[in-house]
């Protein structure tokens, strides 16, 4: 591909330091989207798929976060060494990001109106009217009727505050959204719903898509690409046909079998045996290796680096 | 198989400002001794207060509790405290249920005390150990305490300590939703063990219909707090007959990409509890609801060999 990536990250490394401990949350990981990609990054508690995600937007808390390596470079400009100021333009205009809790991003004593409309305001030079215009012709976009304006956040149940959220996110039509477990407080049939206005509205705006989620069923449904974390590692990337068809890392594995099918016989469960390592005391070699079903010797000596073309992971055996 | 649970039109509401809550309404079934009854349903569908319900934990409104054939909703407390031993629950969050100031031998310790009042010191002890090996925790952490543990091997103190009282039934309230995949499918192996080792009969509360699909060998569909479709597990899921199950079904993202089916995007959301208006609850978001559906209440039919539907149309769709 000649064309430009949306988004680089080149080995990012992040701690979170404590007089006690220093917690390693990210270890050195690569990431390259280009324009109208979708992205999942899949991990469970811990894996430092929330840090990874700050440290783009440049928003790790500092102290105690600590960016001690790498380069995030978004659309070739580099994130860690633009002026606050400059960042600030590149947040919302450029890359937004919606979180977990819709409740939690919404101001409960602003109705969600001038909240939309700030946001536009702040980011773009337009008058009040033509700001609550766009926003009414947003929220109109994601199911939101315009009589809802004046509303408090309160007023609007779970699957509705996030549409709200989602609105909020794509006024300045960003390239890159950022998706944090954007689903995962609201219920299955309220998840479809807005599953499917995600996957529309990127498909029609051409935005870049990076979605956070334990799920692999919301990977399936809604991503081109995967990339699995443990650990603070990217231990497999690849498209989502590669990754889920030919599973190369034994912790993708481990995840696929772990989760109870939908159709077929119910089988005994296959759960990965063990926890994930202490990140502020990871083990020496690869971080899976005190957990995995075909660890050789080398696999405790050194860590594994990123082996094949395309459809990657670190491991030994690929 | 002798029926060990018969629930029999069980009622639970709540009086708020503006009338009636019907957080539970008018709920059947039975269970056989050593077998699980899945209840899925999403936020707000009273599948948590009907567990609770089930065990007096809250008073039901109407309706009535059959334990081994003894009506319990008749009980005094004292008989109702006595049948507890044999009745437990489990709750969703390993981190609310346990006291942090307890370690995890004093909380495996409490049902031992109130139910085996007879047992000498080096006795609990024993038993502690033996129930902390059945649940997978080490010996060495008799000591420890809650904070110093994971979400599941938190879920497995909360286990043992709900053994530790020998029941033979046990209301299980989301207990693996807090955990992350890997360690979920631990935890639902060990309860399938122990179901099978200590001949445990569940009623098993969840959302996620795949868990649900993976233990329980019947499963009741709720939707507004009532009963909209039961069946064998099989049945259930290969042939669904109630318009909510099949989008409920169709809405789960799934792992596998060759099953690529066909999704059915619900409109709308979940309506009020408050006060329902008579006819199904389900209409307001059903693509085929007509007139007739929010005539009259709806009662669940035998749609052939034990296969529940509350649907007025079932006769019509999908058959």
């Amino acid at each position: 591909m000649g064309m430009q990536p949306v988004l680089e990250i080149k080995g990012l490394w992040v701690n979170y330091e404590t007089e006690e401990e220093i917690v390693h949350a990210v270890n050195g990981i690569d990431l390259t989207m280009y324009g109208g990609e979708s992205l999942g990054l899949v991990g469970e508690t811990g894996a430092g798929k929330t840090t990874t995600c700050l440290s783009i937007m440049q928003l790790v808390p500092d102290p105690p976060g600590l960016i001690t390596d790498g380069e995030i470079l978004f659309k070739g400009e580099d994130m860690m060494l633009n002026t606050d100021k400059r960042n600030e333009e590149i947040r919302g205009n450029g890359i937004s990001m919606i979180f977990q809790d819709p409740m939690t991003a919404l101001n409960p004593v602003v109705t969600i109106g001038e909240q939309l409309s700030e946001v536009v305001r702040t980011h773009q030079k337009v008058s009040k009217a033509e700001a609550k215009q766009k926003v009414i012709e947003a929220l109109e976009v994601v199911g939101v009727k315009r009589d809802r304006y004046d509303d408090y956040p309160h007023q609007f149940s779970g699957g509705m505050k996030q549409r709200v959220v989602i609105t909020m996110a794509l006024l300045c039509q960003p390239e890159l959204l950022i998706a944090d477990e954007p689903t995962t407080a609201l219920d299955v049939t309220i998840q479809a719903q807005v599953l499917e206005l995600i996957r529309t509205l990127q498909s029609e705006s051409g935005t870049s898509l990076l979605l956070i989620t334990h799920d692999l069923g919301v990977v399936a449904e809604t991503c081109d690409k995967v990339a699995i974390m443990y650990a603070g590692e990217i231990v497999e990337f690849g498209s989502v046909d590669e990754v889920f068809r030919n599973t190369l890392h034994p912790y993708t594995k481990g995840l696929f079998d772990s989760i109870p099918k939908m159709t077929g016989p119910c089988e005994r469960l296959t759960p990965i045996e063990g926890l994930p390592p202490n990140p502020a005391d990871l083990p020496k070699g690869c971080c899976f290796s005190p957990r995995c079903k075909y660890k050789m010797e080398i696999c405790e000596r050194e860590k594994p680096g990123t082996r094949g073309e395309g459809h990657t992971a670190k491991c030994y055996l690929v | 198989m002798s029926v060990l649970l018969e629930v029999r039109n069980l009622s639970k509401y709540f009086r708020v400002a503006s009338g009636a809550l019907h957080a539970v309404d008018n709920v059947s079934f039975t269970i056989d001794a050593g077998k699980t009854l899945g209840i899925v349903g999403e936020s707000g569908c009273g599948k948590s207060t009907l567990g609770r319900a089930i065990l007096r934990l809250q008073e039901p409104t109407a309706g009535r509790v059959f334990f081994d054939g003894m009506d319990i909703t008749s009980f005094s407390k004292e008989e109702m405290r006595q049948i507890r031993q044999h009745m437990q629950i489990i709750f969703q969050d390993p981190y609310a249920s346990l006291n942090p100031r307890l370690t995890i031998a004093q909380s495996i310790e409490e049902p031992l005390k109130v139910f085996q009042p007879k047992l000498t010191e080096a006795e609990r002890r024993n038993r502690i150990e033996e129930l902390m090996e059945l649940v997978g925790l080490s010996r060495r952490n008799f000591n420890a305490y809650p904070h110093e543990f994971d979400g599941g091997r938190r879920q497995r103190v909360v286990i043992a300590r709900t053994l530790a009282a020998e029941p033979r039934f046990v209301v299980c309230d989301e207990p693996v939703s807090a955990l992350d995949v890997s360690v979920q499918a631990q935890i639902l192996n060990l309860m399938m063990d122990l179901q099978k080792q200590l001949e445990l009969t569940f009623v098993f509360i969840s959302h996620d219909l795949s868990v649900v699909r993976h233990i329980s060998d019947a499963v009741g569909v709720m939707y507004l707090g009532q009963i909209v479709e039961y069946a064998d597990k099989d049945t259930l899921f290969q042939n669904p007959g109630h318009p909510y199950t099949r989008a409920l079904l169709s809405a789960i993202p799934s792992v596998d990409l060759d099953e690529r089916r066909e999704r059915i995007i619900l409109k709308g959301e979940i309506t009020s509890p408050i006060n329902p208006k008579p006819g199904c609850r389900f209409a307001p978001r059903c693509e085929y609801a007509t007139p007739q559906c929010t005539a009259a209440d709806v009662e669940l039919e035998d749609a052939g060999g034990g296969h529940m539907i509350a649907c007025v149309r079932r006769r019509e769709l999908f058959t």
